[in-house]
C-alpha cells in the first residue's frame, strides 16, 4: 500500500510550507498532493510556487498531484483552475464537477478528489471512463460501503484502471461555504479578512456549551473537531486500498507517517488519543472512536 | 418567470396549485429523494394522481431524485427513474451522474433538471452536466452571490432556477457532511440532514436544551424561541465566546431581489419546502404568486409589500429572514 500527503488545507506561512515539503522529500511518504483547495484569496504560494516544489519532490522519488480548488463560484476560479488544469506535466486532483469536465475534455487523466460525489459503482465506473485513475473515496463513507462498490461486476472487470485512495489521518473536510467562519469568528467581514486565517495554523477550534469539541473553522472550510484516525485499520485494508492519504497538520504527521506504514504488517493497536475518531470507515457517526480490538 | 412550489403532499401539492404556483417538486416515497420523511413524499399511485391534477390544470411537475443511489440497492434508484418517467411527470431533477446517465440514456426525450445537490456552482460544471447528460436547467446551491448569479446567467447556455425563499443551508448543498459526522446519516448518504430521530429536547432548570445525537447544540432560556436542532445553527464557542458560529437560525427571503433575478434572466424561482404543511405552502405560494405578477406586469414599478413581509416573517425560522450569500455583506 502507498501512502499520500493530502494537500495542506490550512493557510501556512511560505517558510512553513517550503519547510514541510523539505521534510516530504526526506520521508518514506510515496505521492504528495499539492494546491491550494480551500480559499482563492490565499497566496503565499501561487501556482508556479508549487510547481517548484513538485519538481524537487518528484526528484526525490515522489508522485506529485496537484489538487485544485474545492467550491469554485467566480470567473476569476475558473481561470485560476484552467492554469492548474493546463500545467502539463502533473496529474490534477478534481475537487469539483468544474474540474473533471475541464479535464475530461482535454483528455488527461484525473484523481477524483473525496468531494466529487462518487457513492456507487455506476458513478465510479462513468469517471473512469472520463479519465479517472484515482479514486478518493468520500470521507463519510465505511469500509462496507468500499467492499460493496468494489465488488459489483462492473468495478471488478475494470479494478486494476484505478486505484483507491482512503482519507486515514487527520481532520476531514466536511463543508465549504460562501462565509467565511475565520473572518466570522473575528468579527470581519470576508471581503475585509485581512487574511486572518493565516494566524490559525490549525484553524479555530469550536466547541458546545458543554465544552465538546464539534468542529473546527479554517476559512469557508469546516472540519472536523476530532482528527480521523485509521492507524489500527491499516492491516485490513491489505488488498483493498490502493493509497492511504494522511492530512499534513503543523506538527507530527511525519510520526504518524511512520506508524501508519509500521502498522501494516503488524496487528499492533496503537493507542488512539481522546480526540481521535475513527467512526466513518466502521459505519458510525463520525465523530465516534472505536476501538478495533472490540472487534476480535 | 415560473414559480416553483414544495408538495410533500397531495393536499400540499394542491394547495401550492390552487394558489398560483406554475409548477410543482415532489419526492417519491422512500431514500431517492433529499426530504426522506416518514409519511413525506408520494408512492407510485400517489404521484399518477398528481400528474393527473397537475396536468389538468395546465401546470407542470417535477420529481426530485437527487440523493446518490447506494451500491447495493442501486436499483431502487433506477426503478424512481422509471417510475416518475411512464406516470408522465414533466421533469426529473437529479445529483448523482449514474442516475443522470440513465435517465439520458433510457429516456431521451424527458426533460433533466440538476439538483442543487450536485452542487453546480460554475460554468465548467454546468458545462459538463449540459454537454454529458443534456441537463437543461441548473438549480444553484445558495453560495453564489447576485453578482456571482448574473455572470452565470451569462455565461451558460442552461436555464437557472434559484432557491428565493425558506430554509437556509449555508454550507454548499449536496457536499456538507457535518451531519453524518455528528449522526451518521447526511442528506447524500441517507436524504436528511440532522435528522428528526436524534433530536432531544431536555429541560435543566429552567433552561430548554436542544440535542442532537445527545450533543447539545443550544440552550434557550424562557423568553427565547427555541429552534430545530440544525447543527450549524446552535450557539458555539470559539475561544469562550458564545455566539452563532456558522449561522443564526433564519430563512432566506429574496422577495426584494426579485427584479434582479428577473433581469438577470433567472428562469424559476423555487421555494424550499417539502417539508412544510399545506397550510404554510398556500401561504407562501399566494405571497410570491402576487409578487411576480406585480413584477411581470410592470417591473420598474416593482414594490415589496409590508403585507408580504409580514406574512413571510410570520412563517420563518427564528421570525428572521435574510438574503443569504445572494447579498455580500453575509458572507
Amino acid at each position: 500500500m502507498k501512502f499520500s500527503l493530502g494537500p495542506i488545507v490550512y493557510f501556512w506561512p511560505k517558510a512553513q510550507v517550503f519547510e514541510f515539503y523539505q521534510q516530504a522529500a526526506e520521508s518514506a511518504v510515496d505521492v504528495v498532493y499539492l494546491g491550494e483547495t480551500v480559499c482563492a484569496k490565499r497566496r503565499e504560494l501561487r501556482l508556479p510556487d508549487y510547481l517548484a516544489v513538485a519538481h524537487q519532490l518528484r526528484e526525490a522519488g515522489k508522485e506529485v498531484v496537484l489538487s485544485t480548488m474545492t467550491l469554485l463560484e467566480s470567473p476569476a476560479d475558473l481561470r485560476e483552475l484552467r492554469r492548474y488544469c493546463d500545467n502539463g506535466e502533473f496529474l490534477l486532483e478534481a475537487n469539483d464537477f468544474g474540474a473533471v469536465g475541464l479535464l475530461q475534455e482535454q483528455r488527461l487523466p484525473f484523481v477524483a478528489g473525496a468531494a466529487i460525489n462518487c457513492y456507487n459503482h455506476e458513478a465510479l465506473r462513468r469517471l473512469i471512463g472520463m479519465g479517472m485513475q484515482r479514486w478518493l473515496m468520500p470521507v463519510e463513507l465505511s469500509r462496507d460501503w468500499l467492499v460493496r462498490t468494489l465488488e459489483q461486476p462492473e468495478i471488478a472487470d475494470v479494478r486494476s484502471c484505478f486505484e483507491v485512495e482512503v482519507f486515514g489521518f487527520g481532520h476531514l473536510p466536511l463543508a465549504w461555504s460562501a462565509r467565511c467562519f475565520t473572518a466570522r469568528s473575528e468579527n470581519r467581514a470576508k471581503d475585509e479578512c485581512d487574511l486572518c486565517c493565516i494566524k490559525y495554523p490549525s484553524g479555530r477550534e469550536v466547541h458546545n456549551q458543554e465544552g465538546e469539541r464539534l468542529f473546527v473553522l479554517n476559512g469557508i472550510q469546516t472540519l472536523s473537531g476530532d482528527r480521523y484516525n485509521l492507524v489500527n485499520a491499516v492491516a485490513g485494508m491489505k488488498g483493498l486500498v490502493d493509497v492511504l492519504r494522511l492530512s499534513p497538520q503543523p506538527q507530527d504527521t511525519f510520526s504518524w507517517l511512520n506508524k501508519f506504514r509500521s502498522n501494516q504488517l503488524s496487528a499492533q493497536q496503537i493507542p488512539l488519543e481522546q480526540h481521535d475518531c475513527n467512526g466513518y470507515w466502521h459505519r458510525l457517526a463520525g465523530i465516534c472512536q472505536l476501538n478495533e480490538d472490540a472487534f476480535q | 418567470m415560473e414559480l416553483l412550489c414544495p408538495a410533500g403532499s397531495m393536499p400540499a401539492l394542491k394547495a401550492a396549485i390552487e394558489n398560483g404556483a406554475d409548477a410543482v417538486y415532489v419526492g417519491l416515497r422512500g431514500e431517492t429523494n433529499a426530504r426522506h420523511f416518514t409519511g413525506l413524499n408520494l408512492d407510485q399511485s400517489g404521484l399518477r394522481d398528481a400528474v393527473k391534477y397537475v396536468h389538468q390544470h395546465g401546470r407542470k411537475i417535477h420529481v426530485a431524485i437527487n440523493t446518490f443511489a447506494h451500491p447495493q440497492n442501486y436499483s431502487h434508484w433506477q426503478a424512481a427513474v422509471d417510475h416518475a418517467v411512464q406516470a408522465g411527470v414533466d421533469v426529473l431533477i437529479i445529483a448523482d451522474i449514474a442516475v443522470l446517465g440513465y435517465a439520458a440514456e433510457h429516456y431521451p426525450g424527458v426533460e433533466l433538471h440538476l439538483s442543487v445537490q450536485a452542487s453546480a456552482t460554475n460554468a465548467a460544471a454546468i458545462d459538463f452536466y449540459q454537454r454529458t447528460y443534456g441537463v437543461s436547467r441548473v438549480v444553484l446551491p445558495r453560495v453564489l452571490s447576485l453578482q456571482q448569479v448574473a455572470a452565470l446567467a451569462h455565461s451558460v447556455n442552461t436555464e437557472l432556477e434559484v432557491f428565493a425563499f425558506g430554509s437556509l443551508c449555508i454550507m454548499a448543498e449536496g457536499r456538507c457532511y457535518l451531519s453524518s459526522y455528528m449522526t451518521g446519516e447526511s442528506p447524500n448518504n441517507s436524504g436528511a440532514c440532522s435528522p428528526a430521530k436524534f433530536v432531544r429536547w431536555e429541560e435543566r432548570n429552567g433552561i430548554l436544551e436542544s440535542r442532537l445525537n445527545g450533543f447539545l447544540i443550544d440552550s434557550f432560556s424562557e423568553n427565547e424561541n427555541a429552534g430545530y436542532p440544525t447543527l450549524c445553527k446552535g450557539r458555539f464557542e470559539v475561544e469562550g465566546e458564545r455566539y452563532h458560529v456558522l449561522e443564526e437560525p433564519t430563512s432566506l427571503n429574496t422577495l426584494s431581489l426579485l427584479p434582479d433575478l428577473l433581469r438577470e434572466g433567472i428562469k424559476a424561482v423555487k421555494i424550499e419546502g417539502r417539508q412544510r404543511s399545506p397550510a404554510y405552502v398556500a401561504q407562501v405560494t399566494r405571497v410570491w404568486r402576487a409578487a411576480i405578477d406585480q413584477l411581470l406586469a410592470a417591473p420598474e414599478a416593482y414594490r415589496v409589500s409590508g403585507e408580504w413581509e409580514r406574512v413571510l416573517a410570520e412563517l420563518s425560522e427564528g421570525s428572521q429572514t435574510t438574503l443569504g450569500a445572494y447579498h455580500r455583506s453575509w458572507r
